[in-house]
């Protein structure tokens, strides 16, 4: 049996805009197997992105209990909770969210300033994440040099690049024609079953759902049902 | 210096945008160059290598009352003088007015002896003593209307006619002096003319001198030699007043007003606009990028270091247009130094530097902290929304 790599307990997140409250998590639980492959799915405003944000660590919830990677997240401090993102989750958006001014080996290496590394080692690390996700002819393409899907592959290999123990994928394949998107998700897989990366992904699309290797369903910020493909 | 490529970047993602801060910030900082440094001059910078060892001694009312000559013998009887020149201002304009540069008239002997700093050649100085008619000029007045040994310089005076009532005087070009191989002579502009000879062609005036110039030999001495010499001459007709040179130089141009506060008022209503500018120029680079900034907190930069990378960001906006805009003005005042300005050289010395450079990191700081703060306290969730 696999150890949990993310627990939720009782987690709930309501946010407040003006005089009202909403309640988008509610009284959550939920596990994620080490090297599992999760597809997160429902309907919109069912509490999808705000639990992926909450596993990644990006908001804190209102009550409740987020431990990942054996950490309790949810009670680490602000510059605390960055050093951990840096160190144990990467992060693929829908947009893939990549520095327009940088090159793709640029916007690969961002997450290694962080780090002690030399240059040099930053450079060859970046370059081996490029060719992982099969871009490294277009290390020195700008993103707005590239299609939807090598931007994406772009954002795959940034995610990966300082060798996380989690993705967190929202919605990766929403900007992206069919083909381009199953590429994506091929990628995405063979991470997941060749590298052992633990992926927590949120999208509308069952067809990409099936390259998941279980399913959640989300409703009105409580778990639906669970499904293994 | 790791974080310096991602900071180059993202100075220059909108490339039109900030080519016209760096423009307004190097016209800025090319104003505070030149400005500082015409003011460090009005402050007594440009006069430091006046001679420590002259006094000027000129009549109380004012230097354009002249002096008589025969207050020479009591001036050279004070203790401490070790010779003394006196010269009187000749105001004339050479071909057309805007030539004009300063000539004075004095007699040659004594004008060797106290300007000690300045060098002419032994056969110049001889053929200057030996024709009435002849002046010198320093290298630079020389260079600058390409004048040689042995030219006829023409002078409209607009002071003094000559005898028929006519402006236009003659001299003979004899001699060209340069600095010392010690010291800088601060008179390289300058033209000197035969005090005899203009005494007597003059219509007016005779027998009268604008200042005595002083060399003393100790320096330490200067204020009290100053004292005893207008003590000499208190309660006479002829009160006078002695100062240093660089004093007299400084009071010179201060007649002018108070330029410091000129200056100062400009350059702060320079700096208050490129103040508003660039500070709108930062805050829109940094709205802009809200999704950016929270990607590269979602990466795991913390909020002090995003804080951190839009206050460097406006640093080296600042930095970049100061010192390009200060490297212009050390390059106009290069050429000013050969232009024909009747002031000392302007240049940027350390102190003008100084504030040139604390000048760029206060515009940097204040500029780039507040949308650095709002950077800082930007929510990752809301930024990654666009909110």
């Amino acid at each position: 049996m696999s150890t949990a790599i993310v627990q939720l307990r009782g987690v709930s997140k309501t946010y407040t805009r003006g005089k009202q409250s909403v309640e988008v998590l509610k009284a959550l639980d939920l596990d994620v197997a080490q090297g599992d492959f999760l597809a997160l799915m429902g309907p919109s405003g069912s509490g999808k992105t705000t639990l992926l944000n909450l596993i990644g660590g990006l908001d804190q919830p209102t009550r409740g209990e987020v431990i990942v990677a054996g950490e309790r997240i949810e009670k680490l401090k602000s510059s605390a909770l960055a050093a951990w993102r840096a160190r144990n989750v990467g992060f693929v958006f829908q947009f893939y969210n990549l520095m327009p001014m940088l090159s793709a080996q640029k916007n690969v290496e961002l997450p290694l300033l962080l780090t002690k590394l030399s240059a040099s080692e930053r450079a060859r690390r970046a370059k081996i994440a490029l060719t992982v996700v099969g871009l490294a002819e277009r290390a020195s393409h700008k993103p707005n040099e590239l299609s939807g899907g090598q931007a994406q592959r772009v954002a795959i290999a940034r995610a990966l690049v300082a060798d996380p123990t989690l993705l967190i994928c929202d919605e990766p394949t929403g900007d992206l024609d069919r083909k381009t998107a199953d590429e994506i998700l091929g990628l995405l897989q063979t991470l997941n079953r060749e590298h052992g990366k633990t992926i927590v992904m949120v999208t509308h699309d069952p067809k990409a759902a099936e390259y998941a290797t279980h399913q959640v369903h989300m409703d009105k910020g409580a778990l639906a049902k669970e499904e293994v493909p | 210096m790791k974080y310096f490529p991602l900071l180059w970047a993202t100075l220059w993602r909108k490339k039109t945008r900030t080519w016209l801060t760096l423009f307004s910030l190097i016209a800025a900082f090319l104003l505070l160059g030149l400005l500082q440094a015409a003011n460090s001059v009005f402050n007594g910078g440009g006069v430091q290598n006046l001679g420590a060892n002259l006094l000027i001694t000129q009549a109380r009312v004012s230097f354009t009352s002249p002096l008589p000559l025969r207050l020479l013998p009591q001036i050279e009887a004070v203790p401490g003088v070790e010779s003394v020149s006196f010269s009187q201002f000749f105001g004339g304009v050479y071909k057309d007015p805007k030539n004009f540069f300063p000539q004075f008239a004095v007699a040659p002997e004594r004008w060797l002896k106290t300007f000690t700093e300045c060098t002419l050649p032994a056969e110049q100085a001889a053929a200057w003593k030996n024709s009435r008619t002849a002046a010198i000029a320093g290298k630079q007045l020389a260079e600058r209307f390409g004048w040689k040994v042995g030219d006829r310089i023409p002078l409209v005076s607009q002071i003094f006619p000559l005898k028929d009532g006519s402006r236009a005087w003659e001299f003979d070009l004899v001699g060209i002096f340069d600095n010392t191989s010690a010291d800088s002579c601060p008179r390289m502009g300058n033209m000197y003319i035969r005090y005899d000879y203009f005494d007597e062609a003059r219509l007016f005036g005779q027998g009268g001198a604008g200042i005595y110039v002083l060399r003393i030999a100790d320096p330490n001495r200067a204020e009290a030699i100053g004292r005893q010499i207008d003590q000499m001459f208190e309660n006479s007709p002829d009160e006078t007043k002695t100062q240093t040179e660089k004093e007299f130089s400084l009071n010179f141009v201060r007649q002018l007003g108070n330029l410091s506060l000129i200056l100062n008022s400009i350059l702060g209503a320079v700096f208050f606009t490129i103040l508003l500018l660039t500070g709108n120029t930062m805050s829109q680079a940094v709205r802009e990028r809200i999704p950016e900034l929270a990607v590269l907190k979602t990466l795991g930069f913390t909020n002090g270091g995003v804080l951190g990378l839009v206050i460097a960001e406006s640093l080296l906006l600042c930095l970049l247009g100061g010192l390009v805009g200060m490297g212009l003005a050390n390059a106009v005042m290069g050429a000013l130094a050969h232009a024909p300005v009747q002031m000392p050289p302007l240049k940027a010395d350390a102190h003008v530097w100084a504030i040139a450079l604390a000048s760029m990191f206060g515009v940097g700081l204040l500029v780039g902290l507040p949308p650095a703060l709002k950077a800082m306290r930007l929510s990752i969730v809301d930024g990654l929304s666009g909110r």
